[in-house]
């Protein structure tokens, strides 16, 4: 029994990391600046509010369940905080608050709907959707909320490491990314996240309380989602009530393209990373070499319909 | 096999009632198990014997009568109130997560921690010591699976069944109720799991054993209750009884007085 | 006493008298379609378009796709309102191809319909066309950055809206046209290039989006000089790109739109100079039409440019703009 306890490789879970690495040895060929400190590090800036938002997707989608609302929760989040900070007057720490508070009650909301009255996630999900977007646009009247106070775009400043300036934001995404990878290793509750979406039904057998297990990814994605408003207004600088409504697919794209399966209880949290981080590369990528926007588009397609498959042959081989 | 004078009753039900609406499940039926046997439970479909394992593994509350478990009459309001009273229950679907691994999937819901902070505030688990333990007990049972550290679903049929079963004799402390195990396997497979059976009754649990199988129960079962209508048709001792005379009293074709008294057990 | 003839003539001139009375005793109803619910183009538009009737004593009904390119709600928010009485359609069309058979169907029911900001396409497939010359928007602020850059050897980034939008390549190719550069017609729907333009990327009109953008093409091209934006919203995420990397002193923007927040970054320096339009005036101008259309039964036709102008932070030598005072006087969305 030399084997280690913990490594127990799936081999699927390689694919996102080697296509990361084939486009960046890719576009490196293609343009010299591509693989400078300073481009690197603006990448990671620019994909890290979908990579937190991807991290709430990836616990739900793991349950075997998907999130629609979620690019819409987290533009209602960051109406509420820049509007709060400046209209409301209220201190930045407290407008925060209340933002990350109103995207966890919608995390709630749909934890709820999805957890006591039995309802499938995907249609929970496109109700809220449009349900947070209506009062995004009602109580923004569908104007971006402009001159916020420093603190709210704090998350937005930089530091420097050699070359290169990294968001103090994209720091926090790699964080938090640490923490639900550790979570979901390393304890119970997020071995039974898996489990819920591998067989509901034998967790409740065992005795796990599966309801409320769900409930609180819901809840916690809800939270992403908040810290995502938080560093959406961080790097625009204003509070956008049309803000997120790609970031609902991008999310998704991002979870599926790490690896994870939409069927749930496979998949590793990191993957969502290098997910967003794909789609991230591939526009920068593009643009340095002057290719339209539309061949970005097709590329993410084709890169899931590859993803998907490469997870379902590595499965198949395994059995 | 031996059929002690004035055994240890482990468990056992009285009077047990269900009804479901206009039908009635379980009509009175009783229900007695001993240390250290074997007990197979057959019945043909409509006779109560999902309905009395239900009953005893708290998947269902009685209507009326009483269960005791040893000795001290119990209440189940659920399948966790007989886990925690020392009840395992396998399943007919064996509730594991198959992409998860073996050891993962026997310490399903009872994950141990590490000691200390990174047990009690980190919430860490002790994956080394889960894994040590699964392998002891994989041992102990003579399981022949390799690695706990494969997926489930990597597992035949019967081995699978084996984790099902090892997971329930880890933990159970005074019965272990296994339904239709060796359903779907194929004949090498259920000759494995009835050994697997018989290891976890000679290590002091006792066993109840519902099965279609006829040939499996007159294997491996000490004693066979049969229940029919909803009660208890009989107990019979495999050993002075055949197949087909047993068959013969599940069905009504034969009534229980019509044996001779040594068939009774 | 009467001859027949006379008697039913004199009946169908009471019939009509009668019938007219009738129709002038009920208020027109206008609809107006737009592109979405949400843009604040739209919504000032819609304002206009309300207070205009309310002024005229119209009834004015409002709808819209649920995004933009959303045809088949434009669609059925159009059929919606004929059904419900509309006799005139003013519509910001999603689409400039797809909308046509359905304002053909309802101009055979006799409906007016007009196109307003942009046209459908064919432009006469609309009885009539108000809307800003978006070439003329691209040509000023495009005279406007010739001169002010002074003789610098121009390196130019393009943040457009994305491939194939009529709007998007009218302003671009305009903005080309008046700087001097070769540059396609204002028919044309693909983007001009010349060497001069040293990055060109998709903003989708959205402020991230373009800052996104932006932020990519100065790794390609870090001693860019001038940025010309499809609107607004994407100046702003340009300028918050800059500003990151230091430059935001060394580039010059120029954007078209107008709007109330644009004017804001125009007077703070952020955008050089913009392009106004006037949607208020659009829609205004539209239930105008349409109830000039119930009372006499007379159609608009043709286009009617509702005007752009050009307003700049500092004005420059032989280019004719309005401070930015003026602008927040016209401006639109909130003030």
């Amino acid at each position: 029994m030399a084997k280690s306890p913990t490594h127990h490789i799936p081999w699927g879970a390689l694919g996102p990391w080697l296509a990361l690495l084939g486009a960046c040895i890719f576009f490196a060929t293609q343009s010299d600046r591509f693989l400078t400190g300073g481009n690197l590090s603006l990448i990671l800036q620019q994909v890290m509010v979908v990579g937190v938002i991807a991290i709430g997707q990836t616990l739900i989608i793991l349950t075997a369940g998907i999130d629609l609302s979620c690019g819409m929760v987290m533009a209602l989040g960051s109406i509420v905080m820049s509007k709060f900070a400046t209209e409301l007057g209220l201190p930045v720490p407290v407008a925060i608050l209340c933002g990350i508070g109103v995207t966890t009650l919608f995390g709630l909301l749909n934890g709820l709907l999805v957890t006591r009255i039995k309802l499938p996630p995907f249609i929970v999900t496109l109700g809220t959707l449009n349900i947070a977007f209506a009062i995004t646009q009602l109580y923004s009247s569908s104007q971006t909320v402009t001159d916020l106070p420093a603190g709210l775009t704090g998350l937005g400043s930089t530091f420097t490491i050699g070359s290169a300036e990294v968001t103090w934001g994209a720091v926090l995404m790699l964080v938090l990314y640490a923490l639900a990878w550790f979570v979901l290793r390393e304890t119970a509750a997020g071995r039974h996240v898996y489990a819920i979406g591998n067989n509901a039904e034998a967790t409740r057998l065992v005795g796990i309380p599966t309801q409320r297990v769900l409930l609180a990814v819901y809840v916690a994605a809800g939270v992403f989602y908040g810290i995502a408003s938080l560093l959406s207004v961080a790097r625009t600088g204003v509070g956008d009530p049309n803000a997120g409504q790609t970031e609902n697919l991008d999310a998704i794209t991002a979870v599926v393209l790490g690896g994870t399966s939409l069927f749930g209880g496979r998949g590793i949290v990191l993957g969502s990373l290098i997910g967003v981080l794909i789609v991230g590369v591939f526009r920068n990528g593009l643009t340095l070499m002057g290719v339209s926007s539309i061949y970005q588009v097709l590329v993410t397609g084709v890169l899931v319909i590859l993803a998907v498959t490469a997870d379902q042959l590595s499965r198949r081989g395994a059995r | 096999m031996n059929i002690v004078a004035n055994p240890k009753i482990v468990m056992q039900a009285k009077g047990l009632v269900k009804r479901y609406g206009q039908v009635t499940a379980l009509d009175g039926v009783d229900f007695e198990l001993r240390e250290g046997e074997i007990l197979a439970v057959i019945g043909d479909n409509g006779a109560g014997k999902s309905s009395l394992i239900k009953a005893l593994s708290g998947a269902t509350i009685p209507d009326e009568g009483e269960i005791l478990l040893d000795g001290a009459p119990v209440h189940f309001r659920n399948p966790l109130d007989a886990r925690r009273a020392g009840i395992e229950t396998v399943y007919q679907d064996l509730a594991v997560a198959p992409a998860m691994t073996i050891y993962e999937n026997l310490f399903l819901g009872r994950e141990l921690r590490r000691p200390g902070f990174l047990g009690s505030v980190l919430r860490m688990l002790d994956k080394k010591k889960m894994l040590l333990e699964s392998t002891a007990r994989m041992q102990d049972l003579k399981v022949g699976i390799q690695s706990m550290t494969q997926a489930v679903e990597t597992l035949s049929g019967g081995q699978r069944q084996c984790v099902a079963v090892a997971r329930s004799a880890a933990f159970a402390r005074h019965v272990v109720i296994m339904d239709e195990p060796t359903a779907a396997l194929g004949v090498k497979e259920g000759n494995m799991v009835l050994e697997l059976i018989r290891r976890v009754r000679d290590r002091g649990l006792p066993v109840v054993l519902i099965s279609h199988n006829m040939p499996h129960v007159f294997e491996v079962a000490d004693r066979i209750h049969v229940a029919r209508l909803g009660k208890r048709a009989a107990v019979l001792n495999p050993k002075k009884i055949s197949m087909s005379d047993t068959v013969a009293v599940m069905t009504g074709a034969m009534t229980p007085d019509q044996l001779p008294p040594e068939a009774h057990a | 006493m009467f001859s027949s003839r006379r008697r039913s003539t004199l009946a169908l001139a009471a019939l009509s008298f009668a019938a007219s009375t009738a129709f002038a005793a009920g208020e027109p109803v206008i609809g107006l379609v737009t592109k979405t619910e949400t843009n604040p183009f739209f919504v000032k538009m819609k304002e206009g378009a309300q207070q205009e009737a309310k002024k005229l004593g119209a009834k004015l009904l409002s709808g819209s796709g649920k995004a933009d390119g959303d045809n088949a709600g434009q669609i059925t928010a159009m059929e919606n309102m004929i059904a419900a009485g509309a006799k005139t359609i003013l519509i910001t069309p999603s689409d400039a191809k797809a909308i046509v058979p359905a304002i053909k169907k309802a101009r055979d029911k006799g409906v007016m319909v007009i196109a307003l900001d942009s046209p459908a396409d064919p432009a006469d497939a609309t009885d009539a066309l108000f809307a800003t010359n978006n070439y003329t928007a691209g040509v000023l602020i495009g005279e406007y950055a010739k001169v002010a850059m002074a003789g610098k050897a121009p390196k130019i980034v393009a943040l457009d809206l994305f491939p194939g939008h009529p709007v998007g390549a009218q302003r671009h190719n305009g903005f080309m046209k008046g700087f001097g550069l070769a540059a396609n017609d204002a028919k044309s729907n693909e983007l001009s290039k010349t060497p001069e333009m040293v990055c060109m990327a998709d903003s989708f009109g959205d402020q991230a989006k373009a800052q996104t953008a932006m932020e990519n093409c100065l790794q390609k091209a870090p001693d860019v000089n001038l940025v010309y934006t499809i609107n607004e919203p994407a100046a702003a995420g340009a300028y918050n790109a800059l500003k990151r990397a230091g430059k935001e002193k060394d580039v010059l923007i120029v954007s078209v739109d107008g709007g109330c927040q644009g004017i804001k970054d125009t007077a703070a320096g952020v955008i050089a100079a913009t392009s106004q339009q006037y949607p208020l005036k659009m829609a205004a101008m539209g239930v105008a039409a349409g109830v000039e259309f119930a009372k006499t039964g007379k159609k608009a036709s043709g286009y009617v440019d509702t005007g752009v102008t050009l307003i700049a932070g500092k004005s420059v030598a032989g280019v004719d703009s309005k401070d930015t005072k003026t602008g927040a006087e016209l401006c639109w969305g909130k003030k």
